[in-house]
């Protein structure tokens, strides 16, 4: 029934989803296709859990439903199975493969998650898991892990690579360019298979 | 046509340059803050734009410079509009006569705010336009139209987007930039802006003689529209609308309202023509009211009728769950998915390193559990988490709400907390009614030189305006001596000894005590540079006592019976002067 290409990106307030959120936009425009999108701003930016919704192709609401995402990337495994029930039957995963541990977890004393529980849950979705710290730290910056990310998840969504690094280079702070067109290199190459 | 991607607020901003827009005013509030953000920051702008120090404030400079004939904007979030409520109601008597925008954005579901209120009661009760756009480029599409619409009918047009218009975004469809040309002049005319009750009688009748062409044109205009497809039929406004066009089925027709008043005859010809009709609508019933005024024996679906819910926001599955149960759709296209159970939670947090946590520490270490912490709206709400916040309601009622308990409660100190911007939006007013009262009581200001929760807009402490020129900074310590209070001081909360100092020094003493906690928001320390060097747990010397962990700094993790800092740390060094056994130092130093 939808017409639209629909990708969940779930981290934590200051990891960059809406950073990654505007590449999509904007590699959507280079390639003249109609894109919808929802954010989180205000207090629950702070820290918290947060998801940006794309719909490429969209023409309606903002609003991805769950059980129907086509591509659910996550700047973090815990924030991945948080949101799993996003996606829909089949639809692809591409995940960070490290955790924050929130900090309710010390202040409440609830049991911490491990890594490995953790992908062991997510193992049915058989999630693309992507070191983006050392591929970030590799391409020059450790704060390039969303655009390694995107390089990973590139495969998955239907718009040329070339659209998504040249929206890459167009919203980078310039300094960063070429440490953000590495990023997303490097992230593509770890993501094939 | 350029298209850009952009957020539902840019777009707004952008049709406001594309408008010729003279004056810009507003206060800052989830969702609406970067509509004035993006117009404060513009190069050369060729109108005035100004932070105002709440919403009052700025709708009556606004309307200042509309009846001077500019095209002028005054932005707000819902809740903002109760304060500035008293200008509005007369205002639509007064009228304008340059175009005047009233942006106030709903948060269905509050996601960032105390409550769901609905603005578009607000347009009815003061019996002004008021424009609901369901997508994003509608949003900017409106903003010219809504101008226009002001002009034509003289009135104040408000303009109510929601949280999934103002933070979604879009491919948007944007006109060239009209720079304002216009030179504002006021034209005296008492009769239209002194409202003594000899002018004010003449002027309600004014008013309600626009509203029935007011109706008719909104229809004309096209804000108003449907199409007849067959016995069945859904209205629906704002964001809904759009969920609704992705889900409707052949054969059922459809209503789009985006403007009010809406016009009763147009409605009833509609309602007329079908069997049986389903309102689909955010927030309060305002539609389905209409539908139902006019639907004569037409069975009507809504929210009245309990087939669509009062509270939170809609989304395409609960639209859908709505239009099955009406019979408006034969099976729901959405299975139920539940999120997997039992995963901690991770909610907003203060920042690492963020003074306003040291403030509470210090606070709950020398008043205890016992006292009341009635504090109010910013960042610091999330104060809750560390138990020192007893008490939210609205901006400027920490001190209100403070001293009322004083009166009342004899048995319990209080210490409330409210930021340097909400202490100048309303808390000078509340500060001014203790102290003249005689409460007993201690105001702890929060003090961090911005309003931060809204993404750092400059206020009247910051020393900075809207478009970053230099003005004199308010003396929060004058101000609060001006309102009587005779003890003031200020305080640096990371300072935790000087901090619990004060602090004793206020419990000590009667009446009402203000301590300024005043330190740079750890945001802006960051964007600007500041560098404090990181803090590291020497894991010999850590008795794993958990003191560190309760203060509930994210930096601070607790692996293996003794604390860690993480890379959050911003060097505050507020844990390493908390530590009982000294197990924290500088990293690199012992």
């Amino acid at each position: 029934m939808k017409k639209s290409f629909d990708i969940l990106i779930v981290g934590i307030g200051g990891q960059g989803t809406i950073l990654a959120s505007n590449i999509l936009g904007e590699a959507c425009l280079l390639e003249g296709r109609h894109v919808k999108g929802a954010e989180t701003h205000g207090m629950a930016q702070r820290g918290g859990s947060v998801e940006t919704h794309i719909r490429i192709d969209g023409e309606f609401g903002p609003l991805i439903v769950p059980g129907t995402a086509d591509l659910l990337v996550s700047f973090d495994l815990l924030e991945a199975l948080r949101y799993s029930h996003y996606l829909k039957e089949g639809g692809k995963m591409v995940v960070n493969h490290h955790m924050v541990l929130p900090t309710s977890v010390f202040t409440q004393k609830i049991p911490a998650p491990k890594e490995e529980e953790i992908a062991a849950q997510l193992a049915r979705f058989t999630p693309c898991l992507i070191d983006a710290d050392r591929i970030a730290v590799e391409a020059g910056s450790a704060l390039a892990q969303n655009v390694v990310i995107l390089g990973a998840a590139s495969w998955s969504i239907p718009l040329k690579a070339e659209s998504l690094q040249e929206a890459v280079k167009k919203l980078v702070p310039p300094k960063t360019v070429a440490v953000n067109v590495k990023a997303f290199e490097l992230g593509r190459a770890a993501g094939r298979s | 046509m350029e298209r850009q991607y952009l957020l539902g607020n840019e777009a707004i901003a952008h049709a406001c340059l594309e408008s010729g827009i003279g004056f810009v005013s507003g206060y800052p509030g989830t969702p609406s803050s970067e509509v004035v953000d993006v117009l404060r920051a513009q190069k050369d702008p060729a109108y005035h734009v100004e932070w105002s120090v709440n919403e009052k404030v700025a709708l009556e400079n606004a309307l200042a410079a509309a009846w001077c004939g500019l095209r002028a904007i005054c932005t707000m979030k819902h809740v903002g509009l109760n304060v500035a409520a008293d200008p509005l109601m007369t205002s639509a008597y007064t009228g304008v006569t340059g175009g005047f925008v009233i942006l106030s954005a709903d948060d269905p579901f509050a996601h960032s705010s105390q409550n769901e209120q609905d603005t578009r009661y607000y347009a009815h009760f003061a019996r002004l336009p008021c424009l609901d756009p369901a997508g994003v480029q509608e949003a900017h599409d409106m903003i010219p139209a809504a101008f226009a619409i002001s002009e034509e009918f003289s009135l104040p047009v408000l303009f109510r987007p929601t949280t999934r218009i103002c933070h979604s975004k879009g491919d948007v469809g944007l006109g060239a930039v009209v720079p304002n040309t216009r030179k504002g002049e006021f034209h005296k005319d008492p009769r239209q802006y002194v409202v003594i009750p000899a002018h004010t009688r003449v002027l309600h009748k004014k008013l309600n003689e626009k509203q029935p062409a007011l109706k008719k044109r909104l229809v004309e205009l096209g804000l108003n529209h449907a199409t007849v497809a067959g016995k069945t039929a859904v209205i629906a406004s704002g964001i809904g609308a759009s969920y609704v066009q992705e889900l409707l089925p052949a054969g059922v027709s459809f209503m789009k309202i985006g403007a009010y008043p809406i016009d009763e005859e147009w409605l009833g010809e509609f309602a007329k023509k079908h069997e049986k009709i389903l309102v689909i609508e955010e927030l309060a019933p305002v539609v389905e009211e209409a539908v139902r005024q006019v639907a004569g024996c037409v069975p009507v679906f809504g929210k009245i009728n309990g087939y669509a819910p009062y509270e939170g926001e809609l989304n395409p599955a609960i639209v859908a769950a709505v239009m099955v149960k009406a019979g408006f759709l034969k099976e729901n296209p959405f299975a139920a998915k539940e999120a997997v159970p039992n995963l901690p939670p991770r909610p907003p947090i203060l920042c690492a390193g963020c003074h306003h946590r040291a403030a509470f520490y210090a606070m709950k270490k020398v008043f205890k559990e016992s006292a009341v912490y009635p504090s109010d709206i910013g960042c610091y709400t999330l104060g809750l988490q560390l138990g020192a916040v007893d008490t939210t309601i609205c901006m400027g009622a920490s001190i209100t709400v403070g001293s009322g308990l004083a009166h009342a409660d004899a048995t319990h100190e209080v210490v409330c907390t409210i930021g340097d911007s909400t202490f100048l939006h309303t808390g000078v007013q509340g500060l001014m009614n203790a102290v003249y009262n005689g409460a007993n009581m201690t105001v702890v200001i929060l003090d961090n030189r911005i309003t931060a929760m809204t993404g750092h807009q400059p206020n009247p402490n910051t020393g900075l305006t809207a478009t970053g020129v230099e003005t004199p900074p308010v003396s929060l310590d004058a101000l609060c001596r001006a309102c009587g209070a005779t003890f003031v001081e200020t305080v640096d909360p990371y300072d935790m000894t000087g901090m619990l100092r004060v602090l004793e020094a206020a419990k000590a003493k009667k009446g009402v005590k203000v301590i300024i906690a005043k330190q740079m928001c750890v945001i802006v320390a960051r964007r600007a540079g500041v560098k404090r060097g990181r803090y590291a747990v020497n894991t010999d010397l850590c008795t794993g006592c958990g003191t560190c962990v309760r203060f509930g700094c994210p930096a601070i993790e607790f692996v293996d019976e003794k604390a860690r800092i993480n890379d959050l740390c911003s060097g505050c060094a507020v844990c390493a002067r908390i530590c009982p056994a000294g197990a924290i130092a500088r990293e690199g130093r012992k």
